[in-house]
Formats: structure tokens, sequence, C-alpha cells
């Protein structure tokens, strides 16, 4: 029976030829990273054992993305501490301003194909967009990542998704994540791999792959992957013979194979409660909103910008409606400004905050007072998410912008059309 | 040999599925980082009374995916410093499931003994045997038991004291 990519690249690291699921194994990790959230813990750890030292500073980076620019006064000096930890053991720190971990991380080029990456943010998962096997740990594992430069895992199983068919106007990444977390739910994957696979992944960038790596981790997922191809190898600036790059076996032993064919995919929404509520927009069209927002690591990249800006052009934001935006990398709104994205928000009406988590969690930015109903590309939607009693849609980047303009949720198609548009 | 570390029983509080860790400690409080602030906003997204009433030693009984979402080790820990020792469930989020061993508490898969568990129950667990007794039913329910190094976090109050023996270990030899 042959390997998956996860069960080769653990295979590889530990240095036998085959490992199993359910099978514990201890691997040495190549990039740890820790964020602002959980680095407070992970340092207050550290700190009980005196004599501890970094294992590889080089291979560690902070990065402060959360509660960024310093939303209060505690995470100020939750930042002040991060940064003198960095500084006294040599990691590397990405500062405020900067943007939210996986897609900064992406930028600087660091996750690469076959690598172990583990970071304090579950949904580090995103990262497996560039073949590598990037998972989430809490804060006290990481304490050990960092003075061991090792974790253990449990070999998981692989359940592969084939995507394929053409997507329509009006129906984006984001939507294919959401019918997707729709058939699994949030717990069917718990403990497993998704390998993602099929002619669809050519028609989509990198990002928009992260947009659906990063919301694997919301069926439970330990890791997620896509295959290592030319458009990966282009983007990374390099070439195959440099990296190592896993692929399966024809006859590697899946869990289960799942066909999704997102031709005909109307744009979707999921409800509020959990990620995985998703249903066809029609289902909910007409649902009053006070916010609208682009935000987190998986909804504020630069095509999201730019396809809230092809709705919002010559347009204007509903008076009712905050619409909020949360780039998720200084990048992204350097490019927007550069191409006149920025502009065309701006003339809208749109509110541009620094990039970071901001909304995606009610981190001091866009939060909602009880009974406020958002409609939002962020990651999750559960209770209390954005602030006690709010209501979260999730959607895609066209259905919030679309939506902002309406001021209740709607259809982005009926915006679409001319010269405007390009997914 | 009777094993005292891996043996607890107390009161159990009983939640439903997919209780997520913004349930367990919403985002709000997320840079708070000491033990008393954590306690007392334990399980504040779905149950506000919940820090007042629980006692030390109460176990917390889920059913499916307990610790969905955010890898947030604030959770785990708010329970820890509300007395809990014990989270039973038919089944957990994995980074939850590690954090709760990482810090010390046993997180036991047991779906036959919180089909049957009420809130207000007494339970006692013996991790090392893998056995649950409801005592308010006089019933015995099985579970896998966790491998010998996580049985050792448990024994020795989580993976920073174990990785503590280690490293002492280490500059002996
Ligand atoms: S943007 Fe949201 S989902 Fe992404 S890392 Fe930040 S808080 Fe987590």
């Amino acid at each position: 029976m042959g390997l998956t990519v996860t069960e080769k690249i653990l295979a590889d690291r530990v240095k036998k030829n085959v490992v199993k699921p359910g099978e514990i194994v201890e691997v040495p990790v190549d990039v740890a990273f820790i964020h602002d959230n959980n680095g407070p813990i992970a340092l207050q750890q550290f700190a009980k054992l005196p004599q501890a030292k970094v294992w590889a500073p080089e291979k560690v980076y902070f990065v402060l993305d959360h509660h960024s620019p310093s939303t209060t006064f505690r995470a100020a000096q939750h930042h002040r501490n991060i940064r003198d930890f960095a500084k006294q053991f040599g990691c590397h720190i990405i500062d405020v301003g900067r943007g939210v971990s996986h897609p900064v991380l992406a930028e600087e080029g660091i996750p690469r194909p076959g690598k172990i990456i583990v970071g304090t943010d579950s949904h580090t998962v995103g990262l497996g967009a560039f073949g590598c096997l990037a998972t989430g740990i809490g804060s006290t594992e990481m304490t050990a990542v960092l003075t061991t430069g090792r974790i253990w895992m449990r070999v998981p199983e692989t359940v592969k998704v084939i995507l394929k068919g053409k997507l329509s106007m009006g129906v984006c990444a984001k939507d294919v994540a959401l019918l997707v977390l729709k058939h699994f739910g949030p717990s069917f994957l718990n403990y497993m791999t998704i390998e993602f696979d099929g002619p669809l992944l050519q028609d989509l960038s990198i990002e928009e792959r992260m947009t659906i790596t990063i919301m694997g981790l919301e069926m439970g997922v330990k890791n997620a992957l896509m295959p290592v191809d030319n458009k990966l190898i282009h983007k990374l600036h390099t070439s195959r013979e440099k990296e190592s790059i896993y692929t399966a076996d024809p006859d590697a032993n899946y869990a289960s194979t799942i066909h999704f064919d997102v031709s005909g995919l109307a744009p979707m929404v999921a409800t509020p409660g959990l990620p995985t509520n998703g249903i066809q927009i029609e289902g909910v069209e007409g649902t009053e909103i006070h916010q609208a927002t682009l935000g987190s690591c998986s909804g504020a990249f630069y095509h999201d910008l730019k396809q809230a800006a092809g709705i919002l052009k010559d347009r204007k934001v509903n008076p009712k409606v905050r619409f909020i935006i949360v780039p998720n990398t200084s990048h992204v709104i350097s490019e927007a400004a550069h191409t006149g994205v920025l502009q065309t928000l701006l003339d809208a009406g749109a509110i541009i905050s620094s990039p970071s988590c901001g909304t995606c969690a009610g981190y001091e930015v866009g939060c909602l007072a009880p009974g406020e109903v958002c409609i939002s590309t962020t990651t999750r939607n559960m209770d209390g998410r954005m602030g006690a009693g709010g209501k979260i849609y999730l959607a895609s980047a066209l259905t919030v912008a679309a939506s902002a303009v309406a001021g209740y949720i709607t259809d982005p198609r009926q915006y679409l059309g001319g010269d405007s548009f390009d997914r | 040999m009777t094993d005292n570390q891996c043996i607890f029983s107390g009161r159990v509080w009983k939640f439903g599925d997919n209780i997520s860790t913004d349930h367990i400690l919403p985002s709000r409080f997320m840079t708070q980082v000491e033990p008393h602030e954590l306690a007392m906003n334990c399980m504040a997204g779905c149950d506000p009374e919940f820090s007042r009433k629980v006692q030390p030693g109460d176990v917390l009984v889920a059913g499916d995916n307990i610790g969905y979402g955010s890898s947030r080790e604030q959770a785990p820990q708010a329970l820890k410093h509300s007395g809990i020792r014990v989270v039973i469930a038919k089944s957990f989020a994995r980074i939850f499931y590690r954090n709760c061993f990482n810090i010390g508490i046993s997180a036991i898969v047991c779906p036959a003994y919180v089909q049957e568990a009420c809130e207000g129950d007494l339970v006692e667990v013996n991790l090392t045997e893998g056995v649950i007794l409801n005592k308010s039913l006089s019933k015995t329910y099985h579970f896998t038991k966790p491998p010998e190094f996580m049985l050792d976090y448990i024994r020795l109050g989580g993976l920073i004291p174990y990785l503590e023996k280690q490293m002492n270990k280490e500059c002996k030899d």
C-alpha cells in the first residue's frame, strides 16, 4: 500500500520507509511561529525553565498581529515582553503593522514544500497551500518546541478532496471553502489530513488556495495540503530541484476520496453559529445587516479587496451599514493603493483599518453590539466571536460588498457584469 | 499498585456539542493571563454563571468536538484554574485535546458515559485503568487509556514539569 503526502513527509523525518495512521512519531520542526494572542502564556511557561534556551532562534518567528497596533495597555505590555524575548534569544520578530501571521509568512517565502511548520494559531494549517505539513499547537506545547525543536504527532488518516468544474461569475474560493465545510461538518475530519487536488486548483491563485486551506481547520483537520505545481514554484521564485516535493503514491491509502464539482455552484453563506452552516445565498437573502467586514487571514487578500472594489465602483456603502476592511498584510494595502482599488473602496465609504486580525474575533476592531448582525469574509461565526449577542454570517468578498451596498444580505451576481468584474 | 495521581472524583457539569474555545474563554478576555482572571471568565461564552458555581475537583462532561476552533490555551487554562482536572467528552478538537494534557488536565473520550451522564452526578475516573464509574448510576464504562508519556504529564502536572525532569536528567547524564 502506498503513502499519502503527509505520511511521506513524516516517514522521511523519522527515517523510516513507512508510517501508518495512528502511529505516534516524534519529528523535528523546521519553522515555529508564535503570535501575540498565545505568546504571553508561552513566555510564562518558558520562564519556568530557568536553564532553557531557544533551540534554533533563526527558525522562530514572533508575529504581533492579533492586538495590533497595541489595542489596549495590556496588549502593549505583552508586545513589549515578546519583543524583549525575541531580542534576548535572537528570534525573528514581525512587528505590528505588517499583518496576520499566515499571509505574512507566505509573502515572506517562509513556508516551503515538505517542511514541518508549527504555529500557535489553529489556522496554521492554511500554510499547507505551500505543500508543507503545517499545524497549530497551544502555548505550552510551543514552549516545548522552543526548547527541544521537536514535537510528537499522531500520523493522521488522509481524506482526498478533488475539486473540479469551473466557477461561474460571482462565485469564488470562499464559496468553494464553505461548500466543502458544509459537506464535512465541524468535527468529521478531526485529527485527519485533507489533501486537495483536481483541475479547479489550476484556476486558483496561491492566495485563493490559502483561503480554502485556512478554512479547512473549521472541519477539525490536523493539516491541509495543496499540490506543489508550477504556479507555486513560480510564486516561490524557485525550481523543483531546489525543493523537497512530495507526491502521493498512486495506491496511497486514503480514508476516503470525495469529488466536488463547482460548476453551477451559487454564492454560499454560513449562517451564525458554525462556519460549517453553509447554505446557498437565496436562503438568507434580505437579512438586514448592521456591519459588513472584509477581514482575516482567509478573507482579506488583495483579491478580496479587488473583488469588493469591483462591486463598489460607482456605488456607495448603504448609510445604515459600517463596511470595515482589515487587509491581512501591509503588502495588500500597498498593492491596493497602487492599483486604485483602495481609492475605489474609500470613495464608496469603506473604513480601512490597519492590517491585523482585528475584526475577525472582535479584537477591539469592528465589534458588534448585542442584536447586531454582520456579514463577513472572516473565518468564524461562533456566538459572541465579535461581541456577545452579535450574529455573524460568513461569505465571500463579493457577497459581503454587495450586501454592504444593499443594507441586507444579497446575491452579488446582480451587481456584476461589464469590465469592472474580474475574479 | 494504585496510582492515586491518576484517580479523580467529582461532580459533573454537562455541556452539549461543539463547545468552542470561544465559548470557554471568549476572545475579549484574551489579553488576560493571570489564573484568577481566567477562572473568573471560564465558560463566559455559554454559561456566565459557571465561574461562580464550579468547585475544585468538578468534572466537565461534553458532547462531540469540545474545544472546537481557536488554539487558545487560555480556554483549558481557565478550566484548570477553576479547579477542573478532568474533561470527558464524546470527542475532542485536536489542539484542545493536546492543550489539556499539556497543562495537566486529563482529556477522556468516552461517548457511552457521556450519553448517560447527568449534571450533578458524582463520577470517579481511573486514568491508568481506563475506567469511569458513574457513582450516581453505579455503572462503569471503559475508555482507551492515553499513552504512557501522557500519563506522566498528568502525574507530574503537565508538559513543563515533564520537560524540566527530562532536562535535569540530561544534565546529570
Ligand atoms: S485573522 Fe482570525 S482566524 Fe486568522 S489568525 Fe487572526 S484571529 Fe485567527
